[in-house]
């Protein structure tokens, strides 16, 4: 029996897990939207953060994820349910590139565009909002692409502690050395990066501006 | 004493209220001076007025602090020493916003917005001072016009201009909320030299039509002699002496003497140079 035979077989599991591991990344990578994009303009505009935030968010990066994994399993509200757990290891995880692309992106900006407009009269929120953000766009949305990839791949090791996703089926044949099983979770997940990669290609294109 | 105070008293309420008399300064720069954090001082002791409706241009080599002067008017920049006084209220005093939307501000590098068509660039203050949209629209017809832009210009975006379109788009989205005060830095020095010809005659013409105060930054005296009302000149930070552009040449200052001798040769073919 060949690999497309097994998923086809198993097609409600693989679609069950595959969902599984869509909401695990999706959760977190718009968890780390909402606070790296923050947190990238406060380092961008007062340099005074810049490094103790990029720094922390490097020094998150160099942490093996299997270990955070379970030092995060000991703290109460989170290891209640594994999937929580999960999925702030992995917004964790997806900060970095999140920050350092909307410091950088937000930086790139002409600086004769940004003077333009202070010397227009325009508000520190009307220049972020309707000049800096927009300009810096497609950097940010590299970043976030980054994080999305990453994050598929490293969501394959949140099945470690029981929080689902299709590294159960790469655990499951890790343990009864079957490669079939290891395939039907690891195929779907590099679909899955690669059309994430693919489609915020896309849109980041589309994006950049002239 | 008393008679101080209300003095005082009411030259402060009467700045308030109205503009200041036709002559009088529209900018006034006492005793200003300005360092960098790093303690380097760029300007010390500048004193300056710019009267009502004349183009006063800062002449001056670079690092001589022309664009540093400029800056502090519409509070880019905040002078560490001195005061800056725009229609007779020191400028600490007003909300600087509101400053900087009745000043136009012109600068070399144009900075466009990018994502930006040409008419969103010159209806941005318009637009964020809440005027309707066809007013907006009427405006921005009416300044292409006054800068010798074709209306058809107005859905494109910066990118697909040429430069001389580009600075002409710049200086009329800095006239859009119709300011009485102009600051230009250097806005015609990245242009080749027919376009910035070309550039110069229409500003003295679109100049005579709308009277606007004007504080012209330049490097190069050609243009201080044929923009300036008065030429100031600065050097090292300090400011050396305001003159007429007729007087410039006479000057027996010595900066002013050596500009007008470099002027004299620069404007002399080769041939004439007495090589040897």
């Amino acid at each position: 029996m060949n690999i497309f035979h097994f998923i086809l077989q198993n097609h409600e599991q693989v679609l069950e897990l595959t969902l599984e591991h869509l909401w695990l990344v999706g959760v977190s990578t718009l968890l780390a939207v909402l606070i790296g994009i923050p947190l990238g303009i406060v380092s961008a505009h007062w340099p005074v953060w810049n490094k103790p935030v990029l720094g922390a968010a490097n020094i998150i990066q160099t942490i093996p994820s299997l270990a955070l994994f379970g030092f995060l399993l000991p703290v109460p509200w989170l290891g209640d349910r594994a999937d929580r757990l999960a999925i702030l290891a992995l917004t964790l995880y997806a900060l970095l590139p999140v920050i350092r692309n909307t410091y950088t992106g937000i930086r790139g900006v002409d600086p004769a565009v940004v003077e333009a407009g202070r010397g227009m009269g325009l508000t520190g929120s009307q220049l972020l909002l309707q000049v800096e953000l927009p300009l810096s766009l497609s950097v940010i949305l590299s970043g976030v692409r980054v994080a999305v990839v990453v994050s598929v791949g490293l969501a394959t090791i949140a099945a470690a502690i029981g929080a689902g996703g299709l590294g159960e089926f790469i655990f499951r044949g890790l343990a009864m050395v079957n490669n079939q099983l290891i395939l039907a979770g690891a195929i779907p997940a590099a679909i899955l990066a690669l059309s994430a990669d693919f489609g915020l290609g896309w849109i980041e294109r589309r994006l950049r501006p002239r | 004493m008393l008679g101080e105070h209300d003095l005082t008293n009411s030259t402060n309420r009467a700045s308030n209220m109205e503009p200041p008399a036709a002559d009088g300064a529209v900018i006034e720069l006492r005793d200003v001076a300005y360092t960098l954090p790093n303690h380097q001082r760029l300007l010390s002791g500048l004193n300056l007025q710019v009267k009502r409706g004349e183009t006063l241009v800062l002449l001056g080599r670079s690092g001589s602090g022309k664009t540093t002067t400029l800056k502090l008017i519409n509070r880019l920049l905040i002078p560490s020493g001195g005061e800056v006084r725009v229609n007779g209220v020191c400028t600490s005093e007003v909300d600087v916003i509101q400053l900087r939307r009745s000043i136009g501000y012109v600068i070399q590098e144009v900075g466009l917005f990018p994502h930006f068509t040409v008419e969103r660039n010159i209806g941005l203050v318009p637009r964020i001072d809440g005027w309707p949209t066809d007013r907006i629209h009427g405006r921005v017809e009416e300044l292409l016009q006054m800068v010798g832009l074709e209306s058809k210009l107005a859905p494109r975006y910066p990118h697909q201009l040429s430069g001389g379109q580009r600075q002409r788009v710049g200086v009329a989205r800095a006239l859009a909320a119709d300011p009485a005060l102009l600051l230009m830095d250097e806005p015609f020095g990245a242009l080749d030299a027919l376009t910035r010809d070309q550039l110069q005659r229409e500003f003295l013409a679109l100049q005579q039509r709308l009277n606007k105060t004007v504080v012209f930054v330049t490097h190069d005296l050609r243009e201080a002699l044929r923009l300036g009302s008065r030429i100031a000149l600065m050097e090292a930070g300090r400011l050396i002496t305001v003159l007429p552009p007729d007087d410039f040449l006479r000057s027996t200052d010595p900066l002013a003497a050596a500009y007008a001798q470099a002027f004299g040769e620069g404007s002399a073919p080769a041939a004439n140079r007495g090589m040897s």
